[in-house]
This record gives structure tokens, sequence and C-alpha cells, in this order.
């Protein structure tokens, strides 16, 4: 894992990402986004390269990544599952769902798998209430889900 | 290109799409479609189409939702004979069925068929399929922002065209800023974002102020965790919300849009990217729009997964690229805002409505809904309801008309007991106001808000602690930090309601609860903050006894809280079939074959499988 990440860093031509940003700082959130989106994740050089063409300070970068739950430090897992713990899902076992896949997987939200495999997160609410409970493993939204039709699913990923 | 010319290529193409000569497959793909699994069945169509040679070649589209979502994935037929049909809760093996029958032979297929589309009766099935407008969930409904959702084609601007859009901004030119605001006052609309300010007052601030350059903002962050009129409208309608944007910059005189849409929202995201560039494509953004000499572009920015950034000046922030904190109010956004320059902001909806209202005049706008809540309002049914989804109603039906003859009351048949509205800003309005009319009056009378429309119905079977733990764990979470009584204030009542469900609290932890809450409704920075006790404070009122059960009797009446309950297996119900031994993950049922099982207290996590596996109704909560 660590070292695909690492020559996903090293093939991304950032340069690219930066040339279509301005230096005004009204670009740091669209670039901080774009960047993810490419690498997964926030590596310190990624942040140091924003700080650098914004004329600011790491400090300031990284307090403005954390505040803002989409960012992640860390490399997630290759397969994302997220489980929506809004309200409509929450009174429809939503909670349920989220600790049959913890067991399953072994993790709690917010941690990725030793083999790097799956990372858990928690999100309040992907405007699909209507479907409860709902889980979107990678970009697909899966809804009326129930805890053993989540282990399937995971179990076909593995 | 004229517009008058673009109108006219606009409805040829309309027109085209309408009528029957090339037979037509809709599929409902908005997120909740495609969740339920409408691109495999869109794939089973394209698949099924190609390989039957037989069939004159057949379009196949992906539109928005109509609202109907528990009927998802939905395909609307437009058969050879001129006949639609739409079909509910689709899968990929109902389709050769339907390609045969209704694309083949002109035959629908009654069997799996929702509605007629069209007034008409076709076909030969003998089986009477009901219209579209006489559905117990549609009948009921006024669908003016929503007007356009399942019917067009989101990524068709000539669709859009054709039923009116951008006839608005049109009349707006025409009749200049200044009468555009005033127009806008006229229809009485307010804003659908949560607060309900005049929208039409709100422009003239902003109109009047001086500095510049001005800016309008669309707020499409909706935050609400059980609420997705928004995101319904951008994926089924984008331009509805961007001719409203475009008459805002025009009526206020800004010449720069942004829309604000959360990350959680990809379809949205598209919708609208593939809408702007049809804009400017069509010459309605860019310089001199429509030969009036305005000049207007938009800018879309992403969120980045913060509830605090729906608050209009946290979101400002953001888009300039900071920490989404709140900053006192005055100064407002219409004088000093995005940048420190005058900005207007308006929710999706709001924007939505004006598109129409500008295109059929405020006084008829005014004509609907009550004296001073005017309009429709959309709302997102979720929760314990039969009839999930979105609706759109004139404001002032009853709170009953909209839960049991839209919604088709609540799910399996259970007793109603609340209807959480204005999410965690929100209320929980209790059974006894089942006739209360919908309006933000009424709402704000029994301690409610309408705010952006998710409305959650809880049955007996929810417990009114866990929904207020829920809504505090999730402002607590949410809360910026920046100001102390918002910080401190949703940890303590988190605590004390974690307490409460846990059965370890006192009755006097109560009387703590109103008064922080009543302290941070008076001294917190923002919305977040002022309103985040609301679903504790609602509920307390309201269902006193179901707190005074878990304080006194270490009881949790609807069988919630992990802590104060336990699960048992009714030997006489048991069949012994083992399905709730397979699903338990710790082993903790134990009993053989065609004989009653029994769970094991001390092994038992609670986790509520066996009860959902049990097809009996063999596994009490106690
Ligand atoms: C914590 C908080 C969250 C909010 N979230 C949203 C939101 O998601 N969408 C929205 O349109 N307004 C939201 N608002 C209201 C906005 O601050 C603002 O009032 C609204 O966008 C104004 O538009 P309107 O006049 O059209 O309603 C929120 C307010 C608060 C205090
Ligand atoms: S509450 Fe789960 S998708 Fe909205």
């Amino acid at each position: 894992m660590a070292t695909t990440q690492r020559t996903k860093i090293a093939k991304l031509d950032m340069t690219e990402i930066f040339e279509n940003h301005g230096r005004s700082r009204d670009n740091l959130i669209p670039l901080l986004q774009e960047i993810q989106e490419h690498l997964d994740y926030l590596p310190p050089e990624a942040i140091s390269r924003v700080a650098d063409h914004l004329g600011l300070s790491e400090n300031d970068v990284y307090g403005v990544a954390t505040f803002y739950a989409q960012f992640r430090f860390h490399p997630p897992g290759r397969h994302r599952i997220k489980v929506c713990q809004g309200t409509a899902c929450h009174v429809r076992g939503g909670g349920m769902v989220l600790d049959a896949i913890s067991r399953k997987i072994g993790i709690v939200p917010g941690e990725t798998s030793p083999d790097g495999n799956f990372s858990l997160e928690r999100v309040a609410c992907f405007g699909s209430c209507a479907l409860p409970p709902v889980v979107v493993v990678d970009d697909t939204v899966y809804g009326r889900m129930t805890a053993r039709k989540t282990e399937k699913l995971i179990e076909g990923l593995e | 290109m004229s517009f008058a010319e673009i109108q006219q290529k606009a409805g040829r193409s309309w027109d085209r799409f309408q009528s029957g000569e090339t037979p037509r497959v809709l599929v409902g793909a908005a997120t909740c479609g495609r969740a339920a699994g409408a691109m495999e069945v869109m794939q089973a169509f394209q698949q099924g189409c190609a390989t039957d040679t037989t069939l004159t070649p057949v379009e196949i589209h992906e539109v928005g939702c109509l609202g109907m979502c528990y009927a998802e994935p939905l395909i609307e037929i437009r058969g050879p004979a001129g006949d639609r049909v739409l079909y509910e809760s689709v899968t990929p093996a109902m389709v050769p069925d339907m390609i045969r029958n209704h694309l083949g032979q002109g035959r629908p297929v009654a069997e799996y068929a929702l509605c007629r589309m069209l007034p008409q009766e076709y076909g030969h099935t003998g089986e009477h399929i009901p219209v579209f407008t006489d559905l117990p969930m549609i009948r009921h409904q006024l669908r003016i922002v929503v007007r356009n959702c399942g019917f067009i084609d989101p990524t068709d601007i000539d669709h859009y065209i054709a039923r009116g859009g951008y006839s608005g901004i049109l009349r707006a030119m025409d009749l200049g800023p200044e009468a555009t605001t005033e127009e806008v006052k006229l229809s009485g609309l307010r804003g659908r974002g949560g607060a309900g300010f005049p929208t039409g007052l709100k422009w003239s601030f902003a109109r009047k102020a001086s500095g510049s350059p001005k800016y309008v903002i669309c707020n499409a962050d909706e935050g609400d965790p059980g609420a997705f009129m928004d995101r319904s409208v951008l994926e089924g309608d984008p331009h509805a919300v961007l001719e409203g944007l475009l008459i805002a910059g025009y009526a206020i005189g800004a010449n720069h849009g942004y829309v604000y849409c959360r990350a959680e929202y990809p379809l949205a995201l598209e919708r609208l990217r593939t809408g702007i560039a049809q804009m400017r494509a069509n010459g309605l953004l860019g310089e001199d729009i429509l030969g009036s000499g305005f000049r207007f572009d938009v800018t879309i920015k992403m969120g980045a997964g913060a509830f605090v950034c729906g608050e209009e000046t946290s979101l400002m922030q953001s888009i300039e690229g900071r920490r989404g904190m709140p900053r006192p109010r005055p100064p407002f956004p219409a004088h000093a805002g995005l940048f420190g320059n005058p900005t207007n902001i308006n929710n999706v909806e709001t924007l939505a409505a004006v598109s129409a209202i500008l295109e059929k005049g405020g006084p008829w706008y005014a004509g609907i809904g009550t004296e001073k809540s005017k309009g429709t309002k959309t709302f997102s049914l979720a929760g314990k309801i039969t009839r999930t989804g979105l609706i759109e109603v004139p404001m002032g039906i009853s709170l009953r008309t909209i839960i049991e003859d839209i919604g088709g009351g609540v799910l399996d048949g259970k007793g109603f007991k609340a209807v959480q509205t204005g999410g965690p800003s929100g209320g929980c309005v209790p059974a006894k106001h089942y006739d209360l009319p919908v309006d933000y009056e009424h709402l704000a009378q029994v301690g409610s808000i309408m705010g952006s429309g998710g409305m959650i119905v809880i049955d007996e079977e929810s417990c009114m602690v866990d929904v207020a733990k829920y809504f505090l764990g999730f402002t607590e979470n949410e809360s910026c930090g920046k100001c102390v009584p918002c910080r401190m204030g949703t940890q303590h009542l988190l605590r004390l309601l974690t307490a409460i469900a846990d059965g370890q609290a006192e009755e006097n932890d109560l009387e703590t609860i109103r008064r922080i809450g009543d302290t941070m409704k008076k001294a917190s920075l923002c919305g977040l903050g002022q309103t985040a006790p609301n679903p504790a404070l609602t509920t307390l009122d309201a269902f006193m006894d179901e707190y005074l059960a878990h304080i006194r009797d270490h009881r949790c009446p609807a069988g919630v809280c992990k802590a104060l309950i336990s699960f048992a297996i009714d030997p006489k119900a048991c069949t012994g079939c083992m399905a709730c031994a397979k699903v338990c993950p710790v082993e903790a049922i134990t009993g053989s074959k065609k004989q009653p099982h029994a769970v094991d207290q001390q092994t038992c996590i609670r986790c509520g499988a066996c009860r959902q596996a049990c097809k009996f109704g063999a596994v009490r909560v106690e």
C-alpha cells in the first residue's frame, strides 16, 4: 500500500494542478480537494507545496485542512466504506449496520484495516434518506441495507 | 442565435421528446434511484433493446426524481402507441417482459405498473392502471419548485427552456432590477434555507448597499442529516436554480455568483457543471446576456464536510479559503459579505421558486399558501413512514394530510408518535398536533421550526431520548468551537442525555438540561448553537414520561437504549428455524433445529440482528 501511494505521488505531476489555480487564498480548499482527489489523501509534501504556492505557512494550511472532515492525512484503504449516520438512517437501523461492519473488518470508524484493504467512515447523510440505511462503498451508493447484506457486500470485495 | 430562436429550437426538441414517434425509456436516475439499482435496470434496457431486432429503435434517457423514492427504481416507458406508463420497483429481471410486451407490442405490463402518466387509457391490458395525478402521494401536491423534476432530461437545457425556462430572466430584464426585486417582494417568498427571511427584502438590502463588486451565492450545502430537497432539485432540474441565481444577480447588481454545494452530492455537482456550460453556450452567462448589457458568471465551490458551513457567514469564510467559522452579525452579508463586499445568499429552493415567480408573476405565487407563509414548500419524508420521498405542498396543509394521505401513514401500521422537523435545529411535533397546519407560524407555535424541510417520522418503536441524544451527538461533533456556549453546551447536553439513555441520570439533570439549553439559546454566536438544544428541549416538553421512565425505572419504553434493554426469545412463537442463531455475530443464541432458541444475556451485545432476522416476531425486547 505505502509503496503504491508513493509511486502515485511521484507519478502525479502536481504542477498541472497548481497551474490551474491562482495564488490567492480562495484557491486553498479547491487545491487541497484536487490533490486529495488524485492521491486519496494529503501527504506532508502536498501541504508544503500548497503553502508555497499560496504564500501561506504550513500551519495555516493545516489549520484549514484539519477543520474540514473531508481531508485525510493518511492513505485510506483500497475500498472506502462509508456508512450513513444521518437521522433517517439512524432511526431505521444505520447504527446496527455500522456496528456490524465494524465487527466484520475489525476496525472502528476513522481507521484503516492493517492489510490496507478497507477504511471505514461514518458520514452524516448522503441525501438518499428515502432508502435507509445507506452505505457507500467507493463511489457506489447502496440503499435499504441490513447488517447481513452489508457483510455479504464486503465479502464480495475481499 | 437570438433567444427567440433558441426557444423555438428548444420547443422542437421538446415536442420530439413528448411525441410518441420514438419509443422511449425514462430511467429515474437521481441518487436515490441509483441507490435502489436504477443503473443496473438501465443497463438491462440498453442490452435488451439492442439485441431485440424486431423493435423500433428505442431511446433511453436518465431523468431526475419524481419524489416517489419508496418505489425506486422508477421507469417510465413511452410505448409505440403514445402511451406512457410508470413502473415501480423495477429489477433487471422484469425488463425483458417490459421490452417484449410494452415496447414491442404496445401492451403495458399492468402487474408492474404504478400509474399512467397521461389520463387516456391505452393498450388492452384489461387491468386498471391509475393515473399519476390521482395517486394519493401526488394528488395533494402542488409542484412549483420541482415542476420539472422527473419530467425532463436534466442534462438537456432545451427541455428546461421549452417548459418556460429562462423566460423569467427575460421578464426580469424587461422589468429592470428594481421592479424585479419588487416582484419578488410581492410574491411573499420567504427564504427556504431555514430562517424564513423575506427574500425580496433581503435583495433590496444588497441592492442598495454601496460597494463593489457585489456577489450572489446559492447555498447548496444542505447540511440537515435526513433531508434531501435541495439535492433532488439540483439533480432533477439544475437550471431552475441557476436561472434563479442569475435573476438574483441581475436584481442586486452582482456580476459574479457562487454555488456552494456539499461534496457528498457528486451527481448534483455534475449536473451543475453541465448546466453552467450549457448556459454559457446559449449566451445565458458571460458578457451582454440576452442583449441586456448585463454580465454574469458562476463558480462552483465544493463544500468540504462541515455542517456549520451551511451558516451564511461560515460559508463565506470557507469560500475565502479559511476555517468555516461564523462571525457575529451585524454587519449582515448584504453590507459586508464575501471578501467584505455586499453579498446576497439564498438557498437552492428559494432560487428555484424565484425563477418560477419571475416567469409567472409575484401575485400568482402570493395566491398560494397562507397569510404569512406564501407559496409551496418541499419536504423530504423519511424515517418510519410508508412512502418515503420528496413532496411539494402548499403552505398551510395539515401534518395529517402530509403523513397519512401523501406519505401513506406510519410504516408497518405502527402508531404515530411524533415528527421531527427542522433537523438538528428543530424539534419534535408530537401526535397531539397532528392537525396542525404546516407553515412557519404554526410550527413555531408548537416549539419546532420549518427549517429546510426535513421531516422524519417517529413511531412508537423510536425512543425520544435516543432521538435527542442523536441530534446532540451530531451538533457536538459539528460545533466549530469558536464560542463557549455552543462548544461546552453541546458537550454537557450530550453527556447528560447519554447518562439518561444509560439509566445513570437523576431527575434534577432534566433541570440542568433546561438551564444549559436556555443559556445556549441566548448566548451562542450562530444559529448552530442557538438552536442545538431544541431537539432536547422539545422532547423534554412533550415526552417527559419517557425521560422519567429512563431515570426512575431504568427502562426504555421503546426498547432502543442498549444499556436498558435485553433481547429474549418467546418459546411459543419460536419455530426453531435457526435464522437468528445464524446472524448472531457473537454466537449468543443457542438451541437446536426445530427447538425454541434462547439468548445468553452474558454474551449478547444487543445489536438487534436476531430481531431483524426473525420472521415470526419471536424475538422480544424487554
Ligand atoms: C448551522 C446552520 C446551518 C445552516 N445550513 C444551511 C444549509 O445547509 N442550507 C441553507 O440553504 N441554509 C442553511 N442555513 C441558513 C443560512 O445561514 C442562510 O440563512 C440561508 O442560506 C439564507 O437563504 P434563504 O434566505 O434563501 O433561506 C444554516 C444556518 C445555520 C445556523
Ligand atoms: S440520513 Fe442517511 S442518507 Fe440521509
